[in-house]
């Protein structure tokens, strides 16, 4: 038996327990074994794969239209996501959030974080997204030479990442 | 933070969390966990530009060099880009890096302390990855560790945190406490017995996940099972602790303790036979691969923990484990080996620590 990945002899047989129809087995040469086994122990793909397919199956024919829906912070579209099964920045959780929602459900059986949270926290989702966009200006001020911009994008960014400057504790209000 | 890691000599030391020691160590190899955290002002890393990698690498070195916590300033600090090839394959086999983050691209790096107990990835999949690892079956000591270095970076870094969706991650599969706790099991007993299916099925229903390395038929198994967690949202951190903990892994400890107590009883000389069997051939082989290696170090684990074999501590097993692997052997020799040279060097690698002669150094 050959490697699922390459010409090698597969010397490693490996079971897969998250498929919801059943254990997977898998056959790997030597050096894609450990790949696949220094990864997390949970397969994100596996699982992802399989509740979109769920979800999409729902969705029918505005599976198109989801697929272009663009995040406007990091410009992830949803295809891209589907195809990685990775998001682009924090703001996806609020952007895509009616889109990614039945799938935390199937995921997880639950769309509400009850465990620990930090002590400070960036506050809101816009509140992210707009540090996000302030980072990304400063380095295209850099890029041009801008410094006094930049310099200036640098302190609103420590202002907002600062629990004691004024401005993040505005910011720390839940959305 | 140190900044000048002596691979040479990290290749002749084994971490701490090898010791062999600890509750269940006959069974349990070791406690994993970790926690998945990004920087509130960047995006993911599947999304950031060079420039972004830098500053999440340069901004997170910066703040952990703030910290006056005395553990933290004797940390090691590597820069994993400008790493050789073999020296990042070292740090995989030691578990204090994925391979993922080993073999990708741009600014990256690992901060760990001297005796392998935490690990911090910095760039992986996550912007960081905190991860700490005890010896036996040790969840409390595990988990307050790994939240103890979670606040204390916290003081110094925005996380991305959502109040209904809490951690943000990359992939919404570690979402909420981004936690993952995994129990590594030695479990021979239960693979001879080929029991092992009826464990992965009781396992299945209860949202955690059993992964294992196994050979079929007529090929090599290192009996080596991983149980961790397979949800992240929706439940406190101390249930998912516990999930895995006191409900999971002890059953599953029970399963093989029983598995090997009937093997004792009822096949004592084929068992015997198998154990000196393994030792026979890690004792007299001229070339060996790194999979047969494991199956028959296995195999003498076994042996060692049911009192077959008395002239052996389940340490050297560990350190072997550790040191016959492809990175370390070549660390050792202080050069690097073709397959063929590998498989040989390896041999007598083994001959000579089974033979008492080797040095087992701890951190």
């Amino acid at each position: 038996m050959k490697c699922q990945f390459c010409e090698k002899p597969a010397t490693f047989h490996i079971t897969e327990l998250t498929d919801p129809g059943g254990p997977q087995v898998m056959h790997f040469c030597e050096e894609h074994a450990k790949g696949f086994l220094h990864k997390e122990a949970s397969p994100p793909m596996t699982a992802i794969a399989s509740a979109l397919a769920k979800q999409l199956g729902q969705v029918g024919d505005d599976l198109e239209e989801l697929d272009q829906k663009e995040c406007p912070v990091c410009g992830i579209s949803f295809f891209e996501f589907r195809n990685s099964g990775r998001l682009g920045c924090p703001y996806d959780y609020t952007h895509f959030e009616s889109d990614l929602r039945p799938l935390l459900i199937n995921v997880h059986d639950s769309t509400e974080h009850i465990g620990k949270r930090p002590t400070r926290s960036a506050g809101t989702a816009d509140s992210l997204a707009k540090m996000i966009g302030l980072r990304r200006e400063m380095e295209e001020a850099i890029e041009r030479e801008d410094y006094e911009r930049a310099s200036e994008i640098r302190d609103e960014l420590k202002a907002m990442e600062d629990p004691i400057a004024p401005k993040s504790t505005e910011s720390d209000t839940t959305s | 933070m140190k900044r000048d890691a002596d691979f040479d000599k990290l290749a002749r030391y084994t971490g701490q969390w090898m010791r062999g020691e600890g509750p269940e160590s006959d069974i349990v190899i070791s406690t994993r966990i970790r926690l998945a955290r990004n920087l509130a002002d960047f995006p993911f890393i599947r999304r950031c530009s060079d420039e972004d990698r830098l500053s999440i690498e340069r901004t997170v070195r910066a703040r952990m060099e703030s910290l006056t916590d005395n553990n933290w300033s004797a940390a090691q600090y590597v820069d994993l880009e400008p790493l050789s090839e073999i020296d990042r394959q070292l740090l995989v086999e030691r578990q204090l890096i994925s391979r993922e983050i080993a073999e990708a691209d741009g600014s990256r790096a690992v901060a760990f302390d001297a005796a392998e107990g935490y690990s911090v990835m910095v760039n992986e999949e996550d912007h960081l990855r905190i991860q700490v690892m005890k010896s036996g079956l040790d969840i409390k000591n595990t988990w307050e560790q790994v939240n103890r270095i979670d606040d204390m970076l916290e003081e110094v870094i925005l996380y991305a945190f959502h109040p209904r969706y809490g951690y943000l991650t990359a992939c919404p599969t570690n979402v909420g406490t981004g936690l993952r706790v995994s129990v590594m099991l030695h479990l021979p007993a239960l693979v001879i017995t080929e029991q092992m299916d009826r464990v992965f099925r009781s396992m299945q229903r209860i949202n955690v996940t059993v992964r294992g390395l196994y050979g079929e038929g007529s090929q090599y198994t290192g009996d080596f099972y991983q149980v961790s967690n397979q949800i992240t949202l929706g439940h406190t951190e101390a249930d998912l602790l516990a999930l895995v903990g006191e409900e999971v892994a002890p059953r599953i400890i029970e399963y093989e303790r029983k598995a090997r107590e009937s093997l004792l009883k009822n096949n004592r000389d084929d068992l015997h036979d198998e154990v000196s069997r393994a030792m026979g051939i890690l004792n007299t082989a001229r070339k060996i691969s790194s999979e047969e290696t494991m199956h028959h170090l296995s195999k003498i684990r076994l042996g060692i923990s049911m009192g077959l074999i008395d002239q052996l501590d389940v340490k050297v097993i560990n350190q072997l484990f550790l040191q016959s692997q492809s990175a370390h052997l070549q660390k050792l020799q202080g050069r690097i080996l073709g397959r063929a040279e590998r498989h040989a060097r390896r041999a007598s690698f083994l001959q000579h620590h089974l033979a008492g002669k080797g040095d087992t150094t701890w951190n």
